[in-house]
């Protein structure tokens, strides 16, 4: 078990989005996690990525307790991508994803060869060879989260927790995403937890699927197991037939309306 | 928990990624065995212009007096040991330094809080600093007035300093203790420092109203800031604190980089950014107070230095050493004017850097809302 939150009460303020929840991350798998809005499945990515620390219960890394080991270290062994992260105006991509060896460095190590070897190699990984030197907000949507995902890789860690990364991303953008996303996976082993929106794209790139409603988890296995019709009325409140993918064989989620 | 595993596009293998070259916008690196650093070739070439200017003026400060000098009589006076030497030990070398620290020191200060608040109109006066030192002083001169003008130099080179010190981390405190929410959010710190540093400058005025005309007065030469007078006893404590706390943000500059992206970014990158800020801050707090106890709250000098060095040195964000090196200049050339304007009167140098910072700040809004409209 790579990553896991076992109990865990997590919310902002006294209000309290999610309880007692467990939920186990297996190395090598990408996990999605589905949901209605406002469920708590970011709130959870959140805990599992030390950004937001448990009122209750714990989240470990490797086994060991993440609040209780350096933040940098936690850097070098997992990568979090925010949701809608932002960047201060006229950064360059090659300055944003060499952002990403900050775990690696000191003040006598600022920009090792090995520094510029790893931001090189994610600049190539996510195809943003020869905009390097482009500023962040003259790409497009799907440029931007590549470098965005661009800057995650170049920290260099096989666990990478990704907080809606297709948002506002137009479907060819999207798929190209999470084609990267499953790259990531498939050639260089790593272990990914995202949170999508889109049902049938997680169904074709995730291996595992996590259905949240309010704070629980309701359902957690393969596409196949968890993308049923009663499941989706009981999580989305959504009445649907699911059909097989004609693409990929996965099951593929068609809208019929939604139950009052 | 078994699941089928994802097909992979290259079954026969994973091909070779090529790793593309990399260069950097403003940074070049300097590697030298196992260590390497990022050198910013533009912003070391502006640090020594400045420093050079800063030296020049502060030559040119010096022959000022009640025994006018050339430029070349400083030096020889400030090396041998000639008749002006006790002179310009003395008086005038002190007074010329406190005005580079104390506008370095200023510097850096705006140049950590507006890097912190993202906000280029941030300043300490914002953290409440500067605010809280002109109450507390204003206070203790209009309430213990008639008193103190009996201490004379003594409440001058000592007390006032003193008070102005401790104002001016009284009111910090107050600031962080309401911008405080479980953290401390950089827009949040902006919003109830403006709203203290308001509560803080009205009650500063209730107090000139409501004092003795004399000690009124007396209380806005301080508060205007002035360098009229300024000796050792100002320079060492600025000196000390400038040697403690430039290393201490120096050694925060990669931190206060990294925080200039959101803070789950930040917090992804394995910077503890609480504690991070928090010492960022408390490192502009005590700069800007010590340099407002030893010369009074100079106006604009740490609103307007941090963003004069970003463009000298075509960066994005305040580099910290050019800013404080802008600060030392403006304050000295600033001193310049004060004493050559109106010579033989001698106007405090606040005088000049808020006539000066005026504009200026007209000019910050104007570009601000224009950005908020394109």
């Amino acid at each position: 078990m790579r990553l896991q939150a076992v109990g865990v009460r997590l919310g902002y303020g006294d209000r309290v989005i999610v309880d007692g929840l467990d939920l186990g991350i297996e190395a090598g798998t990408v996990t999605t996690i589905i949901g209605p809005n406002g469920c708590g499945k970011s709130t959870l990515l959140r805990a599992l990525g030390r950004l937001l620390k448990p009122s209750g219960g714990e989240v470990l890394l490797d086994g060991k307790r993440i609040d209780r080991m350096p933040t940098k270290e936690v850097a070098r062994i997992l990568g979090v991508l925010p949701q809608a992260p932002t960047a201060p105006e006229g950064l360059t991509v090659a300055d944003l994803v060499a952002r990403g060896r900050h775990p690696h460095q000191t003040w006598y190590r600022q920009w090792s060869s090995g520094d510029e070897a790893a931001v090189g190699e994610a600049l190539a990984m996510t195809g943003l060879d020869g905009l390097g030197e482009r500023p962040l907000d003259e790409l497009s949507g799907g440029q931007r989260q590549r470098a965005w995902i661009s800057m995650a890789l170049a920290q260099g860690t096989d666990l990478l927790l990704l907080d809606e990364p297709t948002t506002f991303l137009d479907l060819a953008h999207q798929v190209e995403v999470l084609e990267l996303v499953r790259r990531l996976h498939g050639e260089h082993g790593r272990t990914v937890v995202m949170v999508l929106h889109d049902l049938n794209l997680a169904a074709r790139y995730a291996d595992r699927l996590v259905a949240m409603r309010a704070g629980r988890v309701i359902a957690a296995g393969t596409p196949h197991e968890v993308l049923t019709e009663p499941l989706l009325a009981e999580v989305f409140d959504l009445e649907a037939k699911v059909i097989e993918d004609p693409v990929a064989g996965t099951p593929l989620v068609v809208p019929v309306g939604v139950r009052h | 928990m078994t699941s089928p595993p994802i097909p992979s596009p290259h079954p026969e293998g994973v091909p070779p990624v090529t790793p593309v070259p990399v260069r950097l916008a403003h940074e070049r690196p300097l590697r030298l065995g196992p260590a390497s650093w990022l050198l910013r070739l533009r912003s070391a070439a502006a640090a020594l212009v400045l420093l050079a200017a800063a030296v020049l003026l502060m030559a040119l400060n010096m022959r000022l007096g009640d025994i006018p000098m050339s430029v070349a009589e400083v030096f020889r006076a400030v090396t041998g040991d000639g008749p002006d030497h006790f002179v310009v030990m003395e008086l005038r070398l002190p007074r010329a330094l406190t005005g580079v620290l104390v506008g370095a020191a200023l510097a850096l200060a705006g140049a950590i809080t507006q890097a912190i608040a993202r906000n280029p109109l941030a300043s300490p006066d914002v953290l409440g600093v500067t605010t809280g030192s002109s109450v507390a002083v204003v206070g203790i001169i209009v309430t213990a007035g008639s008193a103190a003008g009996g201490a004379g130099g003594a409440l001058a080179s000592v007390g006032v300093p003193l008070v102005a010190l401790a104002g001016g981390l009284a009111g910090a405190l107050a600031v962080y203790l309401l911008a405080w929410r479980g953290g401390l959010d950089g827009y949040r710190l902006v919003l109830v420092g403006v709203g203290v540093s308001a509560v803080f400058t009205n009650v500063k005025y209730w107090l000139l109203t409501v004092g003795d005309v004399t000690d009124s007065g007396r209380a806005m030469v301080w508060i205007s800031g002035s360098l009229n007078g300024r000796g050792w006893e100002h320079v060492v404590p600025v000196a000390i604190a400038l040697a403690v706390l430039v290393p201490a943000a120096l050694a925060g500059t990669r931190s206060l980089g990294a925080l200039r992206f959101g803070d789950d970014t930040v917090t992804g990158l394995g910077v503890r950014t609480n504690l991070a800020r928090g010492l960022l801050i408390l490192a502009a707090v005590l700069l800007a107070a010590v340099a407002t106890a030893a010369a009074g709250p100079i106006a604009f000098v740490a609103l307007a230095s941090p963003q004069i060095a970003l463009r000298v040195a075509g960066v994005a964000q305040p580099p910290l050493v050019v800013s404080a090196l802008c600060g030392a200049v403006l304050v000295t050339a600033a001193d310049l004017a004060a004493r050559t304007v109106a010579a033989p009167a001698e106007l405090p140098v606040g005088v000049v850097t808020a006539v000066l910072g005026a504009p200026y700040l007209i000019y910050l809004l104007v570009r601000a809302r224009r950005g908020a409209r394109a």
